[in-house]
């Protein structure tokens, strides 16, 4: 786009100059003002007159080092338990979505009891799920598995299926209806129509809304500490109960923002080029 | 005697309380280019989704050679495979390349390799001129080459009927030729055609027959030249005269 310099003209060249020099303007005053925020942010905090406690028994070095080992195992249950719930997740709420859009008499059972069953885990509040999951469930003996761990998983599945579901439908029913006609016209069954013109549309129409899901998915992993799983979560109340310190606590959260960040940048940067590519490079 | 490819006969169709069409009767013989003209909510799109088994017709009956389509014994996926249509817009899949668009029928449907659907494809679109496009995305293609891509797809399994429903008017006038002329190769290579039209010149260039249909009847139907420039019904004189003036 931009000419070589020979077969620029002044009015150009002076245009860009200005660019610069008010660019590196704004540069310096966001630089200055941020570092003038954080002292009178830092300041306060510290002038306030319980900080000595509250660093004391919160931002403790030696306990978050003493804490350190065994809240990072937890952590690691934490990744297993999401890796397996996203899966999970991923499967059954595509498949709720579709039996969602299935047309015809037959699909009546089906189609409502997907829709009673989205209704029913959106209302529900993911603590009682796991409740009823990590404690009920196990109590009918149906599978030989009766990890804590596992029955977390299931309910961490069955309340995020709901949502991501609803996510998925709102992406098929934002494929242009001429779509599925086109596909039908070509002699696509309604299965083949879905699987290869509908559904890779809206995914990728739904993506952010998906990757959003993900990281609140990522967060909600530690509630499965309420079943005695020891995840990060509880692995830090065990650490916080023996020494009377909480510092364990900000040790685990920090860990979970920083699992969280590389989705959240990777969100933001994907909806941003999304934005981009439908505003087509203007500048407004 | 070989039967018509495509025979209408007395073909109803309502939504909800309003006639669509009522009772359509329509012969298109091997080779034949009708063009179907009539006002906007006339019924030129419905009589064409009822051709392609997307409408479900409410009485009368729809011949695609000895095959009754209106049968709902028929198999309605093996029909549509037979018939290639082109919609107003919105016809490529945007999430795929031209050259998957072109040969997802012959993949997905008919089951031939895809080496050989590709060579076909190539084949088809280095005839239009679109060759060099095969490996974009239609997003990257202009409305007239998309919908010349939509052509090629249509044709790509060798149906015995080609329907198009107002393939241009979409499209910025610069753009309607390269499509037109696409659809006088066609017929020039003796491809069936039914076509919905707002191309008058282009109907009595290229069509054999044309037909007017109004509130869902077809109030006359003859020889191109003939029909359009000396219609015999009050009706037909009409509308006509919207377009020359
Ligand atoms: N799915 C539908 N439901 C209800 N009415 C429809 C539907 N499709 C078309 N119609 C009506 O049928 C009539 C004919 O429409 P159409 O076949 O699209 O006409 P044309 O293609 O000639 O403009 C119009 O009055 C239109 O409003
Ligand atoms: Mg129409």
């Amino acid at each position: 786009m931009p000419a070589s310099r020979e077969t620029v003209s002044d009015v150009e060249l002076g245009r860009r100059a200005y660019r610069r020099k008010q660019n590196a303007r704004s540069v310096l005053i966001s630089f200055v003002s941020t570092i003038v925020f954080a002292v009178i942010v830092w300041i306060t905090i510290i002038n306030t007159p319980g900080w000595n406690r509250v660093q004391r028994s919160f931002f403790d070095l030696e306990t978050a080092i003493a804490a350190w080992p065994r809240v990072i195992a937890g952590l690691w249950i934490n990744v297993q338990v999401l890796f397996f719930a996203v899966i999970g997740v991923l499967v059954l709420s595509v498949l709720l979505a579709t039996i969602r859009t299935l047309r015809g008499p037959i699909w009546f059972p089906l189609r409502a009891l997907a829709a009673a069953y989205t209704d029913l885990f959106r209302g529900l509040p993911l603590i009682i799920v796991l409740f009823l999951v990590g404690f009920g469930l196990p109590g009918l003996e149906l599978f030989p598995r009766n990890s804590a761990q596992f029955w977390g998983t299931i309910a961490l599945i069955l309340t995020y299926s709901a949502y991501v579901s609803e996510v998925f439908r709102a992406g098929i029913e934002a494929v242009h209806p001429s779509q599925r006609l086109a596909a039908r016209s070509l002699g696509l069954n309604h299965g083949q129509s879905m699987r290869i013109v509908v559904l890779p549309q809206a995914v990728r129409k739904v993506t952010p809304a998906l990757m959003n899901d993900f990281v609140a998915m990522q967060k909600d992993v530690g509630l499965i500490s309420v079943l005695g799983v020891v995840d990060a979560v509880r692995a830090a109340q065990i650490e916080t109960a023996a020494n009377f310190n909480f510092t364990p606590y900000v040790v685990a959260g920090l860990l979970f923002v920083l699992l969280a960040l590389p989705m959240i940048r990777l969100t933001d940067w994907y909806t941003a080029r999304l934005r981009a590519r439908e505003q087509m490079g203007s500048l407004v | 005697m070989t039967p018509p490819v495509l025979r209408l006969d007395g073909v109803r169709k309502r939504f909800g309380d309003t006639e669509v069409l009522g009772g359509v009767d329509l012969t298109v013989a091997e080779h034949d280019v009708v063009a179907l003209i009539g006002a906007s909510g006339s019924g030129k799109s419905t009589l064409l989704r009822c051709v392609n088994l997307l409408e479900r017709i409410d009485d009368g009956q729809i011949w695609l050679r000895d095959t009754d389509i209106s049968d709902p014994r028929v198999h309605a996926d093996r029909v549509r495979a037979r018939i290639g249509t082109v919609f107003q817009q919105f016809n490529l899949f945007p999430h795929i390349r031209v050259i998957d668009n072109v040969t997802l029928a012959s993949r997905r449907v008919l089951r031939i390799p895809r080496a050989t659907a590709e060579a076909t494809a190539l084949e088809l679109l280095d005839r239009v001129g679109l060759a060099g496009k095969a490996r974009e995305y239609p997003d990257r293609l202009s409305g007239g080459q998309q919908q010349r891509v939509a052509i090629v797809r249509a044709i790509a399994t060798n149906p015995e009927l080609l329907l198009l429903d107002e393939i241009t008017s979409a499209l910025d006038p610069e753009l309607v030729v390269e499509v037109l002329d696409l659809v006088r190769d066609l017929k020039n290579e003796g491809t069936t055609i039914v076509m919905a039209t707002h191309e008058m010149a282009f109907a009595r260039d290229v069509a054999d027959r044309v037909v007017f249909l109004d509130g869902g009847v077809i109030v006359e139907e003859g020889p191109a030249a003939q029909l359009l420039r000396e219609p015999r019904e009050d009706r037909t004189r009409a509308f006509l005269a919207r377009f020359l003036t």
